[in-house]
């Protein structure tokens, strides 16, 4: 097992168990006692099982809360003791990590050096650790291969030890004193339910918080990590540099080899975004506008599936649909034979692909708002006598055109954060150009080129990847932001 | 404006329509249509039949028959058994291979089924002292001049195979020595690597994306139920609720991507998890269909009428009462169908697995316990890029029909979630 925890199958094992037990007897107990008083004759404002339930919640919480507290501490002491004895094995963070593993392993395996081999020997060094120090372990060691490591070692096992007491004696103690509280309350006067309910409340709300903890932990990474690169490399080169050209060198090599600029990248990104839109808006849209005002019913139902058999399709198909089918049939019938090249990487490609993925986005967004727009202005339209087409074009796409552009405004969102199209079909070149049979590297596709691959991590190259990140995350955002107010406010107009 | 000429116009308004679903559909016609024509060849595959009589003195020097012994002869040992062999069975059905040198010989036949062989006879020693039918691998080159990938003309241009190779292969299938069948492989057999793309499956990406469609169901279908609860039914109108609706609606539209950066800073990078892993994977696809789940289930809950609840808790049941009791069974359907889409979603979703390292070559299964979430692995999507920039077409072939496997898990799960929808929608 991984995680932060340092010990392989950690002490929260051995306190399952008995917050089980707990559990379970709290909830039978205080279940029993309030319907012994029920028996009685007595009148109870919660129903039996929630009595059980506020027992659990009565135990469960302290339970918790002590074991995750003693499992902090252990950590804490075995990080400072990793900070104070091993001071010299590392340096850098990746080697702290490495140290944390071979302990981890050392002390699963034992160590060679022991003389009991395995656990056993481990287990009897550390009780001599414990009682004499590091110096009554000397002699129980052969030929140790690292002192240093075994003491980190022993010190961690003893740490292992002395906090699974205390954790043991600990929860049980806590879990009879809570228990028994628990049992006590079971009265008359005293309504569970509403401790109950109240507790679930809380876990909801508790769940809640995760989305806005997701959005707050996606923008202190970009951040502080983009602060970061800005401390390596000028961050008015990355705003405004028309060239991106990085340079992975080895390391020695200090200074700006690199030109880092997101200009070119935006271009791309923009371009590919426009060709997308440029194609999936007339067709989502004259799509969304037949199915709704033409189409009889037979016809919607069996053609409107099929165009969402787009939306559901993962966008590493259209990815290879780019690559292997549109790239090569465009360079084949116009960038050849006119002489423009021989790339079937190109923004047109990739922008084609994109747009037939937004289709089906941007025509069943159009298809609600239109369908939104009240009968009474087509019958009124209608009435005066206008044909269907001078009815959609000016009465219901004036109506709709603000629930339309917030559409287009979040099929650009997405067409701008697309990866696997752009990645696949579009190239690696990051250039300023504007003849859309050549290939041009995005924003998206740059993130994937530093992050993949084994880089290292501490170099301006590859934390560029979160400034283009944040600088991505921004854009779709005002875009996104941008497009709800423009349909909330639309849809105040009609309610 | 005369009447004629408006009609004219309504006329070319409703073919602009018919126009544009009209390209659309071609459009799927011709994603699907592309597919399936590159993919459909990776489900069969070319082997040999061979007759080996395998030379048991080479291959157990102790002769002892104990597996542990034998594993010191290497592949290389059983690499030129199955060359002999090759040339005994050559020669007993009569064809002539004077034109191919060993080298060539050897290619016939796939890098991978020394291995394979090797794997047999450690399984079962007794195969060294009996003459056995085996069925190897054939070259991934020659796989592809059945199915019409190769010709003679690239063959001549290319370094893996020859003309003579194909002659040979052709002599061989007309005397039943060569056959090409349904590859059950591709879904069982892990990766291969660059050589021998014959030996490529998808073993090791299904078993990664289903653990991490199986942490994303256990983690995001409580928290997202719970927050969809919270905010139809129990959420005081404040800044707060407000924040958290705003938060989810824009957390819906990030791209995919910025949840890979998030899963590397902060899964990686700071919670030291390991990389390549399910757990990580399967985490950041937690954070990424959240919002699509939540909204669904929202939906779900908000179409429950308003009576149930109230006649709930005319009869005396609290609001946690009437909403666990009666508002959330009657939601489930929809939220069911929800889920399942979220999980297409993430089953689906590539980018973010990128960067978390999952495109790694990974030829190890995962632990078949839970401990094998933390085991590096792949998963389908990421396979499929992984195969594609590869750059051999016998990969590109691969990548297309591991597409198609994928594409059948999508189209299952979205018509279980139709189904669903169908039978257990309730009309109020």
């Amino acid at each position: 097992m991984g995680g932060p925890c340092f010990v392989e199958g950690s002490n929260m094992n051995s306190v399952l168990p008995i917050l089980l037990l707990a559990c379970v007897a709290v909830f039978f107990l205080c279940r029993s006692r309030s319907l012994n008083l029920r028996a009685q004759g007595h009148i109870m404002g919660a129903s039996s099982t929630h009595w059980g339930w506020y027992g659990v919640m009565q135990v469960f919480i302290p339970i918790v809360l002590f074991s995750s507290l003693i499992w902090g501490l252990e950590l804490y002491f075995f990080n400072s003791a990793i900070r104070a004895l091993g001071a010299d094995l590392f340096e850098t963070a990746a080697d702290l990590h490495l140290l944390r593993e071979s302990i981890r392993a050392s002390l699963n395996a034992g160590l060679p050096g022991l003389a009991p081999q395995g656990f056993m020997g481990l287990l009897m060094a550390v009780i001599s650790y414990w009682s004499g120090g590091f110096e009554a372990v000397i002699p129980r060691i052969g030929e140790a291969p690292d002192v240093v490591h075994l003491e980190l070692v022993l010190h961690a096992l003893r740490l292992k030890m002395q906090f699974s007491t205390l954790l043991l004696t600990g929860t049980s103690l806590i879990a009879l004193v809570f228990v028994y509280r628990a049992w006590d309350k079971v009265s008359i006067e005293f309504n569970a339910r509403d401790r109950v309910e109240f507790g679930i409340i809380s876990v909801l709300a508790a769940s809640s918080v995760v989305a806005v903890l997701t959005t707050v932990g996606i923008v202190v990474s970009l951040l502080s990590e983009t602060l970061h690169f800005a401390q390596m490399h000028p961050i008015s080169d990355f705003l405004f540099g028309t060239v991106w050209s990085p340079q992975f060198h080895s390391g020695e090599v200090e200074g700006y080899g690199s030109e880092l600029g997101v200009l070119p990248l935006l271009w791309g990104t923009l371009y590919i975004s426009f060709v997308a839109l440029v194609f999936s808006v007339p067709i989502g849209l004259f799509a969304a506008i037949y199915l709704s005002e033409y189409a009889t019913q037979r016809f919607r139902d069996i053609t409107k599936p099929l165009l969402e058999l787009l939306a559901g399709i993962p966008t590493i198909v259209y990815g290879l649909f780019a690559l292997l089918t549109v790239g090569p049939m465009l360079r084949d019938s116009f960038t050849q034979p006119l002489g423009l090249g021989s790339n079937s990487d190109s923004v047109l490609a990739a922008g084609l692909v994109m747009g037939i993925m937004l289709i089906p986005f941007v025509s069943s967004l159009s298809d609600d708002i239109i369908n939104a727009v009240p009968q009474s202005l087509r019958d009124g339209s209608y009435g005066l006598g206008a044909t269907r087409s001078e009815t959609v074009k000016k009465v219901i796409i004036p109506a709709a055109l603000p629930g339309i552009i917030g559409a287009v405004l979040l099929a650009s969102s997405r067409a701008i954060g697309e990866t696997m199209i752009v990645v696949l079909g579009a190239g690696a070149a990051a250039k300023l150009s504007l003849n859309p049979l050549e290939g041009m590297a995005t924003i998206t596709a740059k993130i994937v080129n530093q992050l993949t691959g084994d880089t290292e991590f501490e170099s301006p190259e590859t934390l560029v990847a979160f400034a283009l990140g944040l600088s991505l995350f921004v854009i779709t955002l005002c875009l996104n932001v941008l497009a709800l107010y423009i349909v909330r406010k639309y849809r105040e107009e009609y309610e | 404006m005369d009447l004629k000429a408006r009609y004219a116009k309504e006329l070319r308004f409703r073919m602009y329509g018919l126009v544009a679903i009209t390209l659309g559909l071609i459009c799927v016609l011709a994603l699907f249509g592309s597919v399936l024509a590159a993919g459909l060849p990776a489900f069969k595959q070319t082997f040999i039949q061979l007759q080996l009589d395998l030379p048991a003195a080479k291959l157990d020097k102790t002769g002892t028959r104990d597996p542990e012994k034998m594993k010191k002869v290497s592949t290389i040992g059983y690499s030129k058994a199955i060359r002999d062999q090759l040339q005994q069975n050559l020669k007993d059905a009569g064809i002539d291979f004077s034109k191919l040198d060993k080298k060539q010989l050897k290619n016939m036949i796939s890098k991978e089924a020394p291995a394979q062989l090797r794997y047999a006879v450690l399984k079962d020693p007794s195969l060294l002292d009996r003459p056995f039918d085996f069925e190897v691998l054939a070259n991934g080159r020659i796989d592809g001049y059945y199915k019409g990938r190769v010709t003679f003309e690239t063959a001549a241009l290319d370094v893996m195979i020859s003309p003579d190779q194909l002659v040979l292969a052709d002599a061989m299938k007309a005397a039943g020595l060569l056959k090409t069948r349904f590859n059950g492989q591709f879904f069982y057999w892990p990766d291969a690597s660059d050589l021998r793309p014959e030996a490529a499956g998808l073993g090791v990406a299904l078993l990664g994306s289903l653990y991490m469609v199986i942490i994303v169901f256990v983690l995001a279908v409580p928290l997202s139920v719970c927050t969809a609860v919270f905010l139809e039914e129990f959420a005081p109108r404040n800044w707060f609720t407000d924040l958290i609706e705003i938060n989810i609606s824009n957390l819906a539209a990030v791209p995919s991507i910025v949840f890979g950066i998030l899963g590397l800073a902060l899964f990686i990078n700071f919670m030291d998890l390991p990389q390549s892993a399910p757990i990580v994977g399967g985490l950041c696809l937690t954070l990424m269909t959240l919002p699509t789940v939540i909204i669904a289930a929202r939906a779900a809950i908000k179409a429950v009428p308003p009576s149930i609840k109230s006649a709930a808790l005319g009869l005396g049941a609290s609001r946690v009462q009437a909403v666990f009791h009666h508002v959330l069974p009657s939601a489930a359907p929809g939220i069911l169908t929800g889920t399942i889409l979220g999980l297409a979603q993430a089953l689906g979703e590539t980018a973010p697995l990128l960067l978390i390292g999952m495109v790694a070559f990974v030829r190890e299964y995962p632990a078949l316990s839970p401990d094998g979430i933390f085991d590096p692995s792949t998963a389908l999507p990421v396979q499929i890029y992984n195969w594609t920039v590869r750059g051999d077409p016998a990969f590109v072939e691969r990548a297309s029909g591991a597409i198609i496997v994928l594409l059948c898990f999508m189209i299952t799960m979205n018509a279980v979630a139709i189904i669903l929808r169908r039978r257990f929608e309730k009309r109020w």
